[in-house]
């Protein structure tokens, strides 16, 4: 099918950067009236959570204007995606959220299933319903933990970090990657669950809410976490609705809104479960949000495994899946419910084994681009946890 | 470091002085190979199980390698991560800013040849090792912490074997078994002038 010519071939390395250069310096678009200082923040900083670059203007401590400066992790992944066929873009996929690997394998498989028609038999989808939900898990033990990091409270983050390690062990056992899954496949997953998984994953489930709610007792009711958290970085529900946030940013800010619930896909339907809203759109209640979804997540993960019963063991494949998949020409748009918020993938198939073009949606991206609007007024301090707290995953923002 | 150099020197010329100049590698190397601090320049995904290794399970405290955002405190730089043409001056930037000695730990496949993004991409750096001496490479997409753990050892290994003089090179008995690594090169069959293995 593939044309000798067509494949990629080992193209000669591009020239050298000149990496004697500066970095280029980027001056913030409006300058204020005033004495204001221009502090440069990354882009390697512990603080900016990933290859961020924050051009700060300052009057005295109090944040003028904040500029993100992103780009510093452009790898190219959708015009790589140009080159694959669809198979193979599903490892690059796990390289856009390297937190939350397995939404984007999974908005990807789904816009390649729309396209082509596959229909993906139940049993995969409660799968996929599963890993996600642990993933959702520890995608927001990063954000938690780091939260608590930003105001001092670093022993936040080892307590959250083990409750990660324990789903990524799951992850282990489940694909063999610790990290990069690749597990969600075009038409369903790539392994069925091994021998006493489900039983591994029923006391991780039966364990989750109990650490949860020590960790809101001691972080979230914590004196200081709360004076540095509550009433910082403020956003709007009108704001979260015209700026794009979607994800606990915009719930934080009390806009209830969730694609698990308003745009159902796959087997969510079926589940019974509830959506945390904040109401202040603060710091803290953008951060209590995860937390009570990773609760929350357990529950649907509780019913997925008792629904999974049902159906026989191995039906994990679409029938008739085709080794290249050569979708008809046409366009196919799915989003999924990330961690970070509506992740979506727009797909332009031109009849051919490859896409013709893939366009990822980003929700990291799309909340980072409210940090010049909610940093303003506050510290340079206050800033690192409002930066933690819009959760952006640069791999995501930068694609 | 000029100073030292020119120490070592006299030492080295000066009958006797050989003895005194092994005593004073012995501690530094010592000292250096225990606390090898890490600059973590984590840029992607490696950067995840680079932040893994300091926590529970694996935390590399134990082997005095703890990690620090201010690159003059520290002795590794770690790169973990893709390395964009965008983000590559700023990673040489901060390589100048540490204080010699000083040893560069390829983490991943992204910082050894550009791994997945070799093909077909424009903007990705084709290994970290392009602009800075690289001593160990891992391996892996991401690699496992346990990855990060050998290498640290088989760097204090290579430090081990250093000296403060630039001319002169130490051979020392390993914390690691490791046949048939070019580091320890000839030393089991017969060992230099001026080893105190």
């Amino acid at each position: 099918m593939i044309e000798p010519q067509d494949t990629p071939t080992d193209q000669a390395a591009p020239v050298a950067p000149d990496l004697d250069c500066a970095p280029d310096v980027v001056m913030p678009e409006v300058i204020h009236e005033g004495d204001t200082t221009i502090v440069n923040i990354g882009p390697s900083h512990p603080s900016t959570h990933g290859v961020c670059r924050v051009i700060v203007e300052l009057d005295g401590e109090i944040v003028k204007h904040a500029e993100p400066v992103i780009g510093h992790l452009h790898r190219g992944i959708e015009k790589m995606a140009e080159n694959r066929t669809y198979l193979q873009v599903v490892p690059l996929t796990d390289r856009l959220d390297y937190v939350g690997s397995m939404y984007a394998n999974w908005a990807y498989c789904r816009a390649v299933e729309r396209l082509a028609g596959i229909r993906v038999p139940e049993r995969a989808e409660y799968i996929r319903v599963i890993v996600c939900e642990l993933q959702r898990i520890a995608s927001h033990m990063m954000a938690i933990g780091p939260a608590g990091a930003d105001t001092g409270a670093t022993s936040a983050f080892m307590y959250t970090f083990w409750q990660r390690e324990l789903v990524v062990d799951l992850f282990e056992s489940l694909c063999g990657a610790r990290l990069t899954y690749n597990y969600v496949r075009p038409g369903g997953v790539s392994f069925d669950l091994p021998d006493g998984w489900i039983e591994k994953c029923r006391e991780f489930v039966a364990q989750h809410p109990a650490a949860m709610l020590e960790i809101d007792r001691f972080l979230f009711g914590n004196v200081i976490f709360r004076a540095r958290t509550k009433g910082i970085g403020v956003l709007d529900a009108d704001d979260a609705v015209s700026w794009g946030a979607s994800g606990p940013v915009a719930r934080g800010s009390g806009v209830d809104w969730d694609l698990r619930r308003d745009d159902p896909y796959s087997v969510y339907p079926r589940f019974d479960f509830s959506i945390p809203v904040g109401s202040n759109g603060d710091v803290y209640d953008r951060t209590r949000v995860r937390l009570w979804e990773a609760i929350e997540s357990c529950r649907i993960i509780s019913q997925a495994l008792d629904g999974l019963a049902e159906f026989e063991p191995g039906t994990i494949k679409a029938d008739g899946m085709p080794r290249l998949l050569a979708p008809r020409p046409g366009d196919a748009y799915d989003h999924i419910e990330s961690a970070r918020g509506s992740l979506g993938v727009y797909l332009v198939s031109d009849g051919s084994v490859r896409p013709y073009r893939m366009k990822v949606r980003s929700p990291a991206f799309s909340n980072l681009a409210l940090l010049p609007l909610v940093s303003e007024g506050y510290t340079l301090s206050d800033l690192v946890v409002i930066l933690g707290s819009l959760d952006p995953v640069f791999g995501e923002v930068d694609r | 470091m000029a100073g030292v150099d020119d120490l070592a020197k006299a030492l080295e010329s000066t009958p006797g002085g050989g003895v005194i100049l092994t005593s004073i590698d012995a501690i530094a190397d010592w000292a250096r190979g225990y606390s090898l601090w890490m600059m973590p320049m984590g840029t992607a995904c490696c950067a995840m199980e680079l932040i893994a290794a300091s926590f529970s399970k694996f935390d590399f405290d134990r082997h005095g390698s703890i990690p620090r955002p201010d690159p003059r405190h520290t002795d590794v730089m770690v790169v973990a991560g893709t390395i964009t043409h965008k983000m590559a001056p700023a990673v040489k930037r901060l390589w100048a800013q540490m204080p010699d000695p000083k040893w560069c730990i390829a983490m991943g496949n992204c910082a050894v040849s550009g791994g997945i993004f070799y093909y077909d991409t424009y903007s990705v750096v084709r290994g970290v090792d392009e602009f800075l001496p690289v001593d160990i490479y891992i391996a892996g997409c991401p690699p496992r912490p346990e990855s990060l753990q050998d290498a640290i050892l088989r760097l204090r290994e290579k430090v081990r074997a250093e000296s403060i003089s630039p001319s002169r090179v130490r051979a020392v008995e390993g914390v690691l078994p490791l046949p048939g690594d070019p580091l320890r090169g000839e030393t089991d069959d017969a060992a230099p002038e001026g080893s105190d293995a």
